[in-house]
């Protein structure tokens, strides 16, 4: 699905990414983890297209296509969504316009009419229900005013509503209490096919106790350095970091 | 005033047709010309060298030869056909002006409760000298503003509503202007608003200018808010590229009245917005907002100033606009709290988007407080939209012309929220989407939209 080859990025002139290689089937499970200022959520702007990060080299297929050079919108309507680490308030655009927006272009793209009304109010409470948002939720804003589990719970709300072939979770889980992971992690599990595929970009093992990941993958200093299966993620929780840095011989 | 060319061509015009003029009036609005005149000669038009008007050439404007129509002749237009697209479905008693002579052919059936006047200012003038007389030109003053004394010295007929005490008009008064002419046209326009103590009324002006020539409106608004009162005017103005528009709205509100004024523009060429907000009985409460949406060379130009005279009154002001190309946006916001007049809440807030490099927003907030138990405040930014927010959509598959006409709406969706009718702040709401969509003069089914 998802191929990533010598992938290198700058942000300011700045070398972050420095050479990652990836590779993501249908139905897999990444985790990328690894110390702060390791790349990944640079790795996560990349991928979905954010001006602010300059590719230097290498290349990322999407499911045949060449990623790099789709905007930002149309990677979205391919398959690929992104839960930001830190979403963004909008103020005067309601949660239920932003939303209707981006579902009929994802439709329009597959060549789909627009989404009636009723039908859209009815898969709203559908995928709401899913992360137990309630329902003042359509007249608010885009995230205005929302806490921080709420925003982390919007996210996977708009994931259930776009059903991406792969998603990406930036730190999904920082600045979530146990109840709001567990309803987080809750809605990406529900959300999981055979079809499709995540990338669980997370710097503890926490939310890999509720999202079992299939391959886990540490980045150092914009590099995967080590992939193991879901063991690793146990390794890291219990030793830290520090002997990746050793083993690298840094420290 | 270095030269006064611009100026003597309407005071030549007035000297050969006064009696015209005065002959196709009323003695109440006679009765203020020959006062209105010797201001238009003392004061002229607006210097672009005075503070004021730094940012609109005033002589310039009024420069051009412009047809009038002092004669009042019948200018062919069935206003009915004219307006039937922009606001629909909005049950409102409604009114016509053609450039700036009541429309009544075709009156349409009053929905006004017994003893409230919304018609014509001549005819209100000939059948209520005594009222009219009281309140005509006592908000305007043409000593003050030579384009007040301009449009004293020659308006002819307006609109006004006229609410006794206590009486309630529940549905909305809608008046439309139509610039409707085959020649460049000059129309000097009156809008009188006289609120009885406890009395409420809501008043729609929509602007239109039907055919391509240029138009060129003054327009004096008075709205007399007596104790109790409550009353709203909305300004829509949609006019043409090739209009320019001079309006000055008075506003005189007594103790615990509760007056909206709401200006919103989304098509025009040149506009100069005045407003004047007495607050002169305690408790009275105003809102005073606006909004714009400009492209290519249009320029909207708003000064406010707000008078807080007596003690525990509130004024809530609200300004934005939206710049595209090369459009440019002044607005000039003073409040002023007079000794005394404590308790005094007043809130300002002008924010601007300028979507281009070249398009210009010039503002300037000023605040003169004499009072030292007040709460005052006022706030002024002008940017560009949010990155983050663009991205932000776009990753959920919105492509960015689409995003950015999200944004660009929600930006100026607080303006309309004021709006105090629903059926009209829905309607306004999809009125400024479709303006930033491009959509505003393709509208099928009417003249203005073609």
């Amino acid at each position: 699905m998802l191929e990533v080859k010598n992938l290198h990025a700058n942000v300011n002139g700045k070398e972050i990414l420095k050479g990652i290689n990836l590779s993501v089937k249908a139905g897999e499970v990444h985790a990328i983890m690894g110390p702060n200022g390791s790349g990944k959520s640079t790795l996560s702007s990349v991928l979905v297209g954010n001006p602010a990060f300059e590719v230097t080299e290498g290349e990322v297929i999407f499911n045949g296509k060449n990623l790099l050079e789709l905007s930002p919108e149309d990677r979205s309507r391919e398959g690929i969504f992104l839960s930001f680490q830190y979403p963004v308030e909008i103020p005067g655009v309601s949660m239920v316009n932003f939303m209707r927006a981006a579902l009929n272009e994802h439709r329009k793209y597959k060549g789909l009419e627009p989404v009636s009304a009723t039908d859209f109010l009815k898969l709203m409470r559908e995928k709401r229900a899913i992360v137990e948002l309630d329902n003042k939720l359509a007249s608010r804003s885009v995230n205005e005013g929302f806490s921080g589990g709420e925003k982390k719970r919007n996210e996977i709300f708009q994931m259930a509503m776009l059903e991406p072939k792969l998603a990406i979770l930036d730190e999904t889980d920082s600045g979530l209490d146990i109840d709001a992971l567990r309803i987080v992690a809750h809605g990406v599990n529900l959300l999981k096919t055979p079809e499709n595929a995540a990338i669980v970009i997370t710097h503890y093992q926490r939310l890999l106790d509720y999202i079992k990941p299939d391959i886990v993958h540490v980045l150092y200093k914009g590099r995967i350095v080590k992939t193991a299966g879901p063991e690793l993620a146990l390794e890291l929780e219990d030793k830290g970091y520090d002997w990746i840095k050793k083993e690298m011989g840094d420290e | 005033m270095s030269d006064m060319r611009a100026e003597q061509q309407y005071i030549d015009l007035f000297a050969q047709c006064e009696d015209l003029v005065c002959r196709h009036s009323t003695p109440v609005m006679n009765t203020l010309r020959a006062e209105a005149l010797a201001n238009f000669e003392r004061l002229g038009f607006p210097s672009a060298r005075s503070e004021e008007y730094k940012y609109t050439d005033v002589a310039q404007a009024f420069a051009p030869d412009y047809g009038l129509n002092i004669n009042r002749i019948a200018i062919p237009v069935n206003p009915y056909d004219v307006f039937r697209c922009d606001v629909p479905n909005l049950s409102t008693s409604l009114y016509f002006v053609v450039n700036d002579t009541f429309y009544d052919k075709e009156l349409p059936k009053a929905h006004l409760p017994e003893g409230v006047y919304a018609g014509g200012l001549k005819v209100f003038t000939e059948r209520y000298p005594e009222i009219a007389s009281k309140y005509y030109g006592k908000a305007a003053s043409s000593g003050k503003d030579g384009i007040i004394a301009l449009n004293t010295m020659l308006a002819q007929d307006g609109f006004v509503v006229y609410v006794p005490k206590n009486v309630v008009v529940e549905r909305p008064i809608q008046l439309v202007n139509i610039f409707r002419n085959d020649v460049d046209t000059m129309a000097n326009r009156r809008v009188l608003v006289i609120m009885e103590p406890h009395s409420q009324a809501k008043l729609l002006v929509c602007d239109h200018s039907i055919d391509d020539v240029k138009f060129l409106a003054t327009q004096v608004v008075e709205i007399f808010a007596e104790e109790g009162a409550y009353f709203d005017y909305y300004d829509l103005e949609e006019s043409s590229e090739s209009t320019t528009r001079f309006s000055s709205v008075h506003v005189k509100q007594a103790a615990s009245t509760n007056v909206l004024v709401n200006g919103i523009t989304l098509t025009n060429g040149l506009t100069r917005n005045n407003y004047y907000v007495e607050l002169n009985g305690e408790y009275a409460e105003s809102t005073l907002c606006g909004m714009s949406v400009l492209d290519k060379e249009q320029q909207m130009d708003t000064y406010s100033h707000i008078t807080h005279a007596v003690p525990n009154c509130t004024s809530n002001e609200l300004f934005k606009n939206v710049l595209n190309d090369r459009a440019v946006g002044v607005f000039s916001g003073r409040i002023l709290v007079k000794e005394g007049a404590q308790k005094t809440i007043a809130y300002q807030t002008n924010r601007n988007l300028c979507a281009t490099r070249e398009a210009r927003m010039y503002s300037k907030p000023q605040l003169e407080i004499y009072a030292d138990d007040v709460k005052c405040s006022h706030g002024m930014t002008t940017g560009q939209l949010d990155e983050n927010a663009l991205f932000y959509m776009q990753s959920r598959g919105i492509p960015r012309d689409e995003a950015r006409m999200l944004l660009s709406v929600a930006f100026t969706s607080d303006v309309i929220d004021h709006v105090r009718v629903e059926a009209l702040k829905d309607r306004l709401h999809k009125l400024v989407e479709k303006r930033f969509r491009g959509e505003l003069a393709k509208c099928a089914g009417c003249r203005i939209c073609k």
